[in-house]
């Protein structure tokens, strides 16, 4: 399963292994394009299908009908003839379409003649004071080891934040005996009223009987505090509690070993960026996110971004996405071939989209941060480092790593990125997009000098190679 | 902080961590084993020396970084356990050459 | 509207600010104009070497003027840029390599430079206690060291602002003409004018020169550099090979820059460059051999910077062989950090006096008179 890539070059290479790139894999290699599909994670279906082949939880009730469709889809993927490589890290990509792999300790390079990237999205940073103690997780950490696990909290709980997935985790945790003490939603009260010109839409699209029954499902279960601000988490060397003001305006306090933080998710661009691809700043989702055409094609010739890498949509919208890219590298591929219009099926998946982002945009609050809440986990960089450093001159996140090392950590700006452009927006009166994001460069994930050197790593080879 | 649902059928194997044995479960990640364990698995950092556990579990946050079978920097959210593996917990800069 | 001032600068690189900055302490007003931001380019994202080793004999007073100036660079703009002062030693791998360094070093002190020092292997080992046994010694130069590249041009943009400089970031030199003995520049709606225009343009200086009627055989270039996570404190010096290209330093944080000289594919006009990792696994490999500590080390992030090489690899600098009041100041051919400060100096020396007790008629751009262009500037 980890064996480095059969060939050089491929028609075509999809990047990511969830919704986006599995039904783009089927696609392109049924239609006969060779095809590479290269993934990170130990088996197929990302984020969303995280361990569809593998998890422990057999009961399918508890996990719920729309995690076990990804089975079939992933079947497809497997059963299309393409070549599928798990545990393999693309950590470059550039504007020749060669990738640089690392698979089972040495890297590779290869060739494509389309790359669909489908690297789907990550949890939105979420930097309140204490989020870096022991025991602050994502909601989507939480679920990874539930899916993967079967991994439940059995301490002192807390949920924080907002959005479907939040809910989905919350129900899921309780389907499986797990323990959840308190679920504070952080949804502004304004966005209701913001949200309500979408809300027809939205209550004739797939998630609203779903979400609804969720929400209940949970609500029968534990105690939910709604309107939450000024959340806190707090501990010495370990989370030991979490603060927050009501509604009512009212400071308290719960003593917890498990905070799970979620108010959204956003794309996964650092592979793209540093490819090359353009990229704007979305309003609308306040991240960035792929110029795109509406088959997905980048301002790079023979890159499509498919999934939640594309703007944020969700699962059955990124299944399209995926269909439609491998649709656009089929027609580049082989001329003649028949192509459908699927733009219909796109639309109606992606509805109701609006009303979400609207509803579950995250306060101000809880993305822009101030004096002593770190900003940069990686290189532990507060709020008030980062306007220290533009009170001096700093202007964008590219200078910025000059005065404080921001986004020079291990996880190259992934969880800083969006909090450093709108802390820098907001201390200079500029848009995020006049502010700009950092100039990612690869490797997009850290590799070992020997694995580029692509030399073995045993004492009596390496002897064997130095002296040759 | 986390228990194992009761109809975990999985394969149980053994790892390592800082030599004393733990069980896991075949498909479990190193990270989610570490988690399961009961045991401190906290790191610090290489910066300031702070105390950190596994953040987002999915590979970005590198939070879980951790010596498995002497090489260091392993994002151990992405690797799956194996029968024997030895896990050490990273404390500040990790030794070169390991 | 036209704006008057003593001294018009294109570009923002470490040598651009430099020359802003030495303008100002000179007491005139000069206005630096840079397209992008200043550092956004090969000054801002180089390996930080402060070297006088290894460097072509036209270019050592320069060098060593500049190396004065390093000593006590936070007198001068107020931030110590990072500067530590270790060393930078050059390593052989074999005995013909240690030879060709004896004979370097006797060609140096022969020309009265003593900055270079052969060294034998266990000296060799005592500054550099990690490097493989194989090697049979080297030269070192023990004034030299390292600073952080964006954090100095930075500093020195920073100074020259606050001792009157203008700095127009962001907006492009267009239109570059004498008229009425003055030099004039647009940017944007605006137009400067003065008797005095320096092109400090790096990659972008030979289109300048060119365009002002004195093309010079250079090239666009973009030398790539790596670096890893912090790992525990190994190596102090710098360290760079005599053979094969790679430079070698540890950063005080830990972290270890991996350099040397392979090159990506500039975009110029696009700000982009393209990364060669087969080069890159070359530099790799060479480590590995090298330094066996650093085989598991981890690679952060790789990256390059577009700058201008010239033919003969040193850098044109002095008045333009064509024009009153031009100067030029580019071409520095990867090795144009370390000069950065002292070049100001001399740029504001012979800007203010017509003249300067630093030698530097060998760079003058006087050299290229009758050469043909290259397909490349």
């Amino acid at each position: 399963m980890s064996a480095a890539p059969k060939h050089e070059q491929y028609d075509v290479v999809v990047i990511g292994a969830g919704p986006a790139g599995l039904a783009a894999t089927t696609a392109t290699a049924r239609a006969g394009l060779s095809t590479l599909l290269l993934d990170e994670n130990a088996g197929p279906g990302g984020q969303v299908w995280r361990a569809i082949g593998a998890t422990p939880v057999k009961n399918e009730a508890l996990l719920g009908a729309d995690y076990w469709s990804g089975a079939e889809i992933a079947r497809a993927a497997r059963d299309s003839g393409a070549e599928i490589i798990h545990r393999a890290t693309v950590w470059s990509l550039d504007r020749n379409l060669e990738l640089g792999v690392s698979v089972g300790g040495g890297s590779a390079f290869i060739k494509a003649k389309r790359v669909i990237i489908a690297t789907g999205a990550q949890e939105r940073p979420f930097p309140i004071p204490g989020w870096t103690l022991p025991g602050v997780m994502t909601a989507g950490a939480a679920q990874t080891m539930l899916k993967s696990s079967g991994l439940v909290p059995d301490g002192p709980t807390v949920l924080a934040g907002q959005g479907p997935l939040l809910w989905l985790l919350a129900a899921q945790i309780l389907r499986l005996g797990g323990r959840i003490d308190r679920v504070l939603d952080t949804t502004p009260r304004a966005n209701y009223l913001a949200a309500l010109p979408h809300a027809f839409a939205f209550m004739t699209s797939l998630y609203f009987v779903k979400g609804l029954a969720m929400m209940r499902e949970v609500r029968a279960k534990v105690k939910v505090t709604t309107g939450v601000t000024e959340l806190a988490a707090a501990g010495t060397d370990r989370l030991e509690s979490v603060s927050y003001v009501t509604a009512g305006g009212r400071r308290e306090r719960l003593p917890v070993e498990l905070l799970l933080l979620h108010h959204g998710v956003v794309p996964n661009v650092n592979l793209a960026m540093a490819a090359g691809v353009e990229h704007r700043w979305n309003e609308l989702q306040l991240c960035w996110t792929p110029v795109l055409d509406a088959d997905g094609n980048s301002s790079i010739p023979g890159i499509t971004i498919a999934g939640d890498g594309a703007g944020i949509g969700g699962a059955q919208a990124a299944l399209w996405r995926g269909r439609i890219a491998a649709e656009r590298a089929i027609k580049a591929l082989r001329p003649t071939a028949k192509v459908s219009d699927l733009s219909p099926q796109l639309k109606r998946a992606e509805r109701g989209r609006t009303f979400l982002d609207v509803l579950f945009r995250p306060a101000k609050q809880f993305r822009i941060p101030d004096g002593d809440t770190i900003v940069c986990r990686c290189e532990e960089i507060t709020a008030k480092d980062v306007l220290d450093s533009v009170a001096i001159g700093a202007t964008g996140p590219n200078q910025l790593k000059a005065y404080r090392r921001t986004g020079m950590g291990p996880c190259q700006g992934r969880l800083c990125g969006l909090t450093v452009t709108e802390l820098m927006a907001e201390a200079r009166g500029k848009s995020p997009q006049e502010i700009g994001y950092y100039r990612l460069r690869a490797p997009v994930k850290p590799i070992m000098l020997s694995e580029l050197a692509s030399l073995p790593k045993s004492d009596e080879a390496t002897k064997a190679v130095v002296r040759g | 902080m986390f228990k194992r649902a009761e109809d975990d059928g999985r394969r149980a194997l053994t790892i390592h961590v800082e030599g004393q044995a733990i069980s896991a479960r075949e498909g479990d990640t190193v990270s989610a084993a570490l988690l399961a364990s009961g045991l401190d698995v906290r790191r610090d950092t290489a910066v300031s020396g702070a105390k950190r556990l596994p953040y987002c579990m999915m590979g970005v946050c590198f939070d879980c970084l951790v010596t498995i079978d002497g090489v260091g920097n392993r994002q151990g959210c992405l690797v799956p356990v194996a029968e024997g593996m030895q896990i050490e917990i990273q404390k500040g800069k990790r030794e070169i050459g390991k | 509207m036209t704006i008057n001032t003593d001294a018009i600068i294109v570009g923002g690189g470490i040598h651009g600010c430099s020359t802003a900055l030495h303008l100002c302490l000179a007491g005139l007003k000069p206005v630096l104009i840079e397209k992008d931001y200043a550092g956004r380019h090969a000054s801002g994202v180089n390996a930080g070497g402060v070297r006088q080793l290894a460097r072509d004999v036209a270019e050592i007073p320069l060098s060593i003027r500049s190396m004065g100036i390093w000593e006590s660079i936070a007198a001068l703009v107020d931030d110590d840029c990072g500067f530590e002062s270790h060393g930078q030693v050059l390593v052989a791998e074999n005995a013909a390599e240690l030879a060709a360094c004896r004979e370097r070093v006797a060609d140096l002190n022969a020309r009265g430079f003593s900055h270079e020092e052969l060294i034998d292997s266990a000296e060799l080992r005592r500054l550099v206690p990690a490097v493989a046994e194989s090697c049979p010694g080297g030269i070192v130069s023990r004034r030299d060291g390292a600073a952080q590249p964006a954090r100095t041009t930075t500093a020195f943009r920073r100074k020259a602002e606050q001792l009157g400089a203008i700095i127009r970031e962001g907006v492009t030199a267009s239109n570059i003409r004498k008229e009425d003995r003055l030099w004039r520049v647009d940017v944007g709606d605006d137009t400067y004018a003065a008797p005095i225009l320096v092109n400090a343009a790096g990659a972008w200086g030979g289109r300048i020169a060119a365009g002002l009627g004195e093309p010079v055989p250079v090239t666009t270039v973009a030398p790539m550099l790596m670096i890893t996570s912090p790992v525990p404190h190994f190596i102090d010096p710098v360290v760079i090979l005599r053979g094969r290209k790679l430079s070698f330093k540890q950063f005080k944080n830990g972290t270890v820059l991996i350099g040397g000289g392979h090159l990506a594919a500039p975009d110029q006009d696009r700000n982009e460059t393209v990364l060669d990792w087969r080069s890159l696994a070359i530099s790799a490999r060479t480590v590995f051999e090298l330094f066996p500590v650093m085989r598991s080390a981890t690679i952060m992030r790789a990256w390059a910077g577009i700058e201008a090489r010239m033919q003969d690899d040193i850098p044109v600098f002095g008045p333009s062989a064509v024009h009153e009041g031009l100067f030029h100041q580019f071409g520095f051919s990867l090795h144009g950090f370390q000069l950065g400060p002292g070049a100001g100096a001399v740029m504001a020396e012979l800007i203010v006096h017509g003249g300067t007790q630093t030698r530097i008629g060998e760079l003058s751009i006087e050299r290229f008179r009758n050469a043909s262009p290259s397909a490349t500037a």
